[in-house]
């Protein structure tokens, strides 16, 4: 999965299923702010990862993440970690 | 404190329709909304019969938030609870600013449970449950998600009696505004229809297997009654005092005039004659009335063979020397079990308001207990000024409200 796939699909889960208007999606916006996300929007958020790039986040993952880009940039690391992983014998 | 208690809206959602209309209509006609479900014979299921009720689509009319938290049942709820709502007249700008209470009837949510026991064995991590997955779970999933998206600020909890829950909430919801503790309550039964929710109740051997014929299956007081067939969806009815209703300028429908209620103290799941009169009785003297006061009884008759016959026995033990007109809209639309002691209200309020009486189709030949009883089996134009309508449940619960014509 590429780096534009990766945003692609992001961009598509927040509008589909936060229902966030694709507008407000630009790389240099809050991420909270944006979705209004709570504690149990984090959650979700959790679930909607997991399903789609198959790793599980973890709260402190999201101390660092701010913009819609930090986001971006993060999953993209988790997807290149989880490529170059050695599988446990 | 005796207030008059009125019902001032009223909301459905079942396989014989989606609103009040569509319902009457059904009801009218003699129309059966039962059919098949082939995924119940691959999950096992001796009777793959149910009644077919059509699914909400809430995206664009509820937001994510509310969505998520919504069971299968709650739903339905939602959707009942929105036409009520809008024909009683009730803003919700209006409720915001007042104390409006909620009791509805459920008595599960196995989907919800059991689609989150199937994430957690598979992922064995609990946070890939989902945040909606704990409101939709328990028992209060109706109460607990309508009281937010609502606003409601009085009386908010879910009964839960086996197929007497709806009947008994607004017993209860009754009682409250008769006795000064609330002036408005939303009131109701809901029932999610899903091969997790009756799996158990298959097993028992209950459902009818008269699946060449779905519509015919479902044949209350018939002698040749095979079983029960499963339906679900939700009524809503709102409850207020008289005096409120008449100071909001709602428009009042009818009266609730009389609960009795009982308990057999004998067997799980068998019936009892003498619980059922025990309740009858009740009713009729809460309501300050003689048997022949009662035009039209609508049987909890659920088309099994030792149910059916227990009531019919009950009922001729207090009503039979009345003649009193009695039909099932069970035989329509199958056992809504959590919410058909609410949606039977809805149905024979329809009837009350349309002067008819709508029949107990599938009735060719009564046993020996009910053929002593005067069965409606055809659409009967008929003035109803009270009618009694009858929920039982395992467990030995009874209820029976009685309600009048506002004139």
């Amino acid at each position: 999965m590429t780096h534009e796939e990766i945003i692609e699909r992001i961009n598509g889960f927040l509008v589909e299923e936060f229902e966030v208007d694709a507008e407000k999606i630009v790389p240099d916006a809050n991420l909270r702010e944006t979705l209004e996300l709570d504690s149990l929007d984090y959650v979700d958020l959790v679930v909607i990862m997991e399903s789609n790039f198959g790793f599980k986040v973890v709260a402190e993952d999201f101390i660092n993440i701010h913009t819609f880009q930090d986001f971006y940039d993060y999953v993209n690391r988790k997807v290149e970690e989880k490529k170059t992983a050695v599988p446990e014998s | 404190m005796n207030n008059r208690v009125v019902i001032t809206g009223l909301g459905i959602w079942s396989c014989l329709g989606t609103n009040l209309d569509e319902v009457k209509n059904s009801l009218y006609t003699g129309k059966s909304g039962i059919g098949m479900d082939p995924e119940r014979k691959l999950w096992g299921y001796r009777s793959g019969l149910t009644g077919i009720v059509e699914k909400p689509q809430l995206k664009g009319i509820l937001d994510r938030r509310a969505r998520i938290g919504l069971s299968e049942e709650a739903e339905y709820a939602y959707m009942a609870t929105l036409e009520a709502m809008k024909n009683a007249k009730m803003e919700i700008d209006w409720v915001e600013k007042n104390e409006v209470g909620i009791l509805y009837g459920n008595d599960s949510s196995a989907k919800a449970v059991s689609e989150a026991i199937d994430t957690i064995r598979l992922k064995k991590d609990t946070t890939l449950l989902g945040s909606g997955s704990i409101f939709q779970s328990m028992n209060c999933t109706v109460t607990m998600n309508l009281s937010t998206i609502f606003k409601l600020k009085g009386i908010n909890f879910t009964i839960s009696a086996a197929c007497a829950s709806g009947s008994h909430a607004l017993g209860l919801g009754y009682l409250m505004i008769k006795w000064g503790l609330q002036k408005h309550i939303i009131c109701g039964g809901a029932q999610e229809v899903n091969p997790f929710a009756f799996g158990s109740f298959d097993g028992l051997s209950a459902f009818s297997i008269r699946e060449d014929e779905p519509m015919k299956a479902s044949r209350p007081f018939d002698k040749n009654r095979d079983g029960l067939i499963p339906s679900g969806g939700a009524a809503t009815l709102i409850l207020e005092s008289y005096e409120s209703a008449m100071e909001r300028g709602a428009p009042i429908l009818a009266e609730v005039i009389g609960y009795g209620f009982s308990s057999n103290g004998e067997h799980i799941s068998n019936s009892s004659v003498d619980g059922q009169i025990r309740s009858l009785n009740m009713a009729l003297n809460d309501a300050n009335l003689k048997a022949a006061d009662v035009d039209y009884i609508n049987a909890h008759a659920t088309s099994t063979p030792g149910g059916d016959y227990a009531e019919a026995q009950a009922i001729d033990a207090v009503f039979g020397g009345c003649k009193t007109m009695v039909s099932s809209t069970k035989s329509m639309t199958g056992h809504e079990c959590w919410m058909a002691g609410a949606s039977e209200i809805v149905y024979s309020t329809l009837m009350m308001q349309n002067n008819f009486i709508a029949p107990n189709i599938n009735f060719e030949e009564g046993d020996d207990a009910s053929s002593k009883l005067n069965i409606v089996t055809k659409t009967t134009e008929k003035n109803i000024d009270v009618f009694l309508s009858n929920s039982f449940g395992f467990g030995g619960t009874n209820s029976s409200l009685i309600i009048k014509k506002i004139k």
